[in-house]
């Protein structure tokens, strides 16, 4: 295999886990938290790939292309509460949204 | 000299991933936020494709960073770019958690690749010119993986389904108004 070897994707792939993390755990804005969740999920995803062409098993890939379908329908969903957060005119700010609380 | 252009490539690569993901997390504008998640997204199918992953790839290309992006953009756009401070405006505590929690979780990730799996993951053998094609791919999804296939149809059915009930004008959506 040419180039860097498989532990080194693994390293950008945990780097990445950890940022989004980070912004999910940090940011308050809705979008933002969506968008941090979007680079954890490709943090997995570059993990899983690289694992499939270490393993040279295609596993890995569909598993990949399935976590990028289910991404898409997070997306979906939590859009669809954005805008419907936004319409009932309420602060889009995940603090101050805690009524589900228990 | 193929092996020195591809540690070019990978690294220019990696470093546009990570500086990028930084620039999502930490940019106050929503807008810029996303575009730089655009660049991550990429400079990853760029990685994708030194691992000769061409199809997930080219599918990272046209899912994410053109349909999904798209579907962002429109909806901060719809909302309005509000300006946050990523690192001040909550309390100091709950930041300094927040930091705490995702360097363990980054070194947790870390030491267990390099403790667990460091020695067997430096050899990596050759592959042949079909690993990772869309011919390979659609033969995995029809015939081995032809459950994990069906089911994401239906997931991707619930989450439309949903996404027209919670974006959906209703009559009621004045009443509704104090319930959420």
């Amino acid at each position: 295999m040419l180039g860097p070897g498989i532990a080194w994707y693994l390293g950008v792939s945990a780097f990445l886990f950890g940022i989004g993390a980070l912004g999910v755990l940090l940011r308050r804005n809705p979008l933002i938290v969506l968008l941090s969740l979007e680079i954890m999920l490709n943090g997995a995803n570059l993990a899983l790939i690289a694992f499939s062409r270490h393993a040279h098993n295609g596993a890995g890939q569909i598993f990949a292309l399935s976590v990028m379908a289910v991404a898409a329908s997070e997306v979906c969903v939590g859009l669809g509460l954005v805008v419907a957060i936004h319409r009932r005119r309420l602060e889009l700010d995940v603090d101050s949204l805690s009524e589900l609380r228990g | 000299m193929g092996n020195f252009l591809v540690w070019v490539v990978w690294i220019v690569a990696a470093f546009a991933c990570l500086a990028s993901a930084v620039g999502v997390v930490s940019f106050r504008n929503p807008f810029l936020s996303a575009l730089a998640l655009i660049g991550n997204l990429g400079s990853l199918a760029v990685l994708y494709l030194l691992v000769s992953a061409e199809f997930v790839a080219a599918a990272q290309v046209l899912v994410y960073a053109g349909a999904v992006m798209v579907m962002f953009l429109f909806v901060i756009a719809y909302i309005g770019p509000r300006q946050e401070t990523p690192w001040a405006g909550g309390p100091t505590w709950q930041t300094a958690a927040a930091v705490l929690a995702a360097a363990a979780i980054f070194l947790e990730v870390i030491i267990a690749i390099g403790l667990k799996a460091g020695g067997r993951l430096a050899h990596t053998e050759h592959v042949n010119a079909t690993f990772g094609s869309p011919g390979w791919i659609g033969r995995l999804f029809l015939t081995d993986h032809l459950l994990a296939f069906e089911i994401t149809s239906i997931v991707l059915l619930v989450a439309a389904v949903g996404g027209v009930i919670l974006g959906a004008h209703t009559h009621h959506a004045q009443d509704a108004e104090a319930s959420l």
